[in-house]
């Protein structure tokens, strides 16, 4: 086990540079400067701002400085922001948009294990029913158009919850945290649905309930270890998915997070911003995977030896 | 003979699966619908109603009108030619790109099996979304640019699926048979490999397109993708959300379109997988 673990290890470190070095790369032959599409600036401001922010090094010199700083956690300065360094701005947006993911993990696991196993245990019947086809609403309506029609039935209608903003009002987190958990709570429950299905025809279920345990002792502690294992490995993706989902709801809700930084600096074209945020997703990203398919490795006792 | 009755078998199973056969007539209007939308959008897309602005549903105009006076219905049906078209040419070149590399890989395995399924793995495994993202700001907002760099990232586990398939099949004697007589390696993927997997590519195919869809209309939906004056539905449903709360018409007929289409994929996609694997279809 610790085995695979350093052996994963091993292998996200280049990835992770290989992605800085395409990333940094791609960006340098993106057409115009960072400073093009400001009101016209005199040639001189021009080269003192490139001279400022090392511009006019060669592209391999700004390279091995930019893999420098990166190496001490250094992102460089955001050009669109002067003064504020891509790092302070990740270290502010981070902390929204880390606990928008996990309210929003938090209401998909709880509703979507609750159904699927439901589901499962009741299959064929109309609570088998139910929660499947409320799951595929949950895939069939994209966060896009979920988080708008909340808004327009809770927020506009109903005048329930406020329509925007993340800790100003009382209940400003829930829609958001909605938008964001009910696609995974719908792909929780299929998955979970199916993963209880192949455990419960099992051989030890049926020991288990031979010998007499009551149900739910047979349900929680005997079917649900094996039963929720492609749940949890489906988390470290899902950690991937929440980022690119929290574009969306950031956008959507006016929420200060990472999600909505980066959309913002895609269209502001703040160049050394889409390179920080994108190598921070991705350093996180291969975190999370790796953290979940060691979690689904230590549920599966087949696996435990390895 | 076998290639048949699998076939025939798969047909009459689908044939009598009311949820897929509902989808897959859905999806055929919905396909004319696209096709012919110059001929039968009451409006041109572009065309102004400079008396009108946004006018809820009336008599002339079916789904009434945005906040430029220009057509609902005629906007969602030119809207349905983007979307399917991103969603066919994409899932098009995942299909190429993901068949090629898993017969590759599956048929010669070895080395070349490790080297490529590692790099799938690690693909596997990066912030796709956010590379697609980079593309279109750097290259800008082009629509083919767009249909490439999503068919870019939908590749992966069609690759998975298909060398899976193409391990099962290479010690059959048919494969060995044809090794035998000396058949080129191009020739035995298309002629004797391709058309025994046809059936999970086709289902996989089928639940990819929805996915792309979505990507798609996310991308529209941030403003990163399909770019004014054409339109997809992407790109309705965020004018609709941002004038929702005085014409909510304007969201609410996208998104009701949005939806059943990807319901349409969804169930035929489900119902072509059952037919063509009765095994799966209990689960």
């Amino acid at each position: 086990m610790i085995a695979i673990f350093l052996k994963r290890i091993l292998l996200a470190v280049p990835v992770l540079f290989a992605v800085a070095s395409i990333t940094f790369f791609l960006i340098k032959i993106a057409p115009g400067g960072p400073f093009d599409a400001d009101k016209a600036v005199s040639p001189q401001v021009l080269k003192n701002l490139n001279e400022a922010y090392n511009l006019d090094a060669s592209n391999w010199e700004q390279y091995v400085d930019y893999m420098t700083g990166l190496i001490q956690g250094d992102l460089g300065p955001s050009f669109r922001f002067p003064g504020r360094s891509v790092t302070e701005m990740i270290a502010t947006g981070l902390p929204v948009t880390f606990e928008l993911a996990f309210y929003a993990i938090l209401i998909a696991l709880v509703m979507g294990v609750f159904l699927g196993v439901l589901a499962a245990l009741k299959r064929n019947t109309f609570l088998d029913f139910i929660p499947m086809a409320i799951a595929m609403i949950g895939i069939c309506v994209p966060s896009f158009l979920m988080g708008p029609l909340l808004v327009l039935i809770f927020g506009i209608n109903f005048e329930l919850l406020p329509v925007s903003g993340w800790n100003q009002l009382p209940g400003d987190k829930i829609l958001p945290s909605l938008t964001l958990g009910f696609a995974y709570a719908a792909y929780i429950a299929r998955l979970s649905r199916g993963g209880m299905l192949e455990v419960l025809n099992q051989d030890f279920i049926r020991t288990a309930r031979a010998k007499g345990l009551a149900e739910r002792i047979v349900v929680i502690k005997h079917a649900m270890q094996g039963g929720l294992i492609p749940v949890v490995s489906f988390l470290g993706p899902a950690i991937a998915g929440l980022l690119a989902g929290s574009f969306v709801v950031e956008t959507i809700f006016q929420i200060p997070g990472l999600g909505r930084f980066y959309v913002e600096a895609a269209f502001n074209r703040d160049y050394t911003m889409i390179l920080g945020t994108t190598i921070f997703f991705s350093a996180m990203i291969v975190f999370f995977n790796l953290l979940s398919d060691l979690a689904a490795l230590w549920m599966n006792p087949r696996s435990r030896d390895v | 003979m076998k290639n048949n009755s699998l076939w025939s078998d798969a047909i009459y199973r689908l044939s009598r699966n009311r949820a897929a056969m509902l989808g897959g007539f859905v999806l055929v209007i919905l396909v004319i619908c696209a096709v012919l939308a110059p001929w039968i959008a009451p409006y041109s897309y572009s065309f102004q109603d400079l008396n009108l602005g946004a006018s809820p549903p009336s008599s002339e105009h079916l789904l009434g009108t945005d906040i430029l006076g220009r057509d609902l219905l005629s906007r969602i049906l030119y809207g349905a030619r983007i979307s399917l078209l991103v969603g066919f040419v994409a899932t098009g070149v995942a299909l190429v790109i993901g068949v090629s590399w898993g017969i590759v890989a599956g048929y010669f395995g070895g080395r070349v099996d490790t080297i490529m399924m590692r790099i799938v793995d690690v693909l596997y495994g990066l912030p796709f979304i956010i590379f697609i993202i980079l593309l279109m700001v750097i290259f800008g907002r082009n629509l083919w640019l767009l249909f490439g760099a999503i068919g870019a990232v939908e590749w992966l586990t069609m690759a998975r699926i298909v060398r899976g398939q193409v391990i099962g099949l290479k010690n059959q004697e048919f494969v060995l048979a044809a090794q035998a007589m000396g058949v080129s390696n191009l020739s035995m993927f298309k002629r004797h490999l391709l058309p025994n997997i046809l059936g999970p590519i086709a289902v996989y195919a089928t639940l990819t397109i929805p996915q792309v869809m979505l990507l798609e209309g996310f991308l529209s939906f941030l403003g990163l993708g399909i770019q004014p004056p054409m339109s997809s539905w992407g790109t309705l449903i965020k004018d609709g959300v941002e004038s929702m709360e005085e014409y909510s018409w304007l969201l609410i007929y996208p998104g009701i379109t949005f939806t059943i289409t990807l319901f349409a994929l969804n169930f035929f996609g489900d119902g072509l997988r059952d037919a063509l694997d009765p095994k799966t279809s209990d689960n």
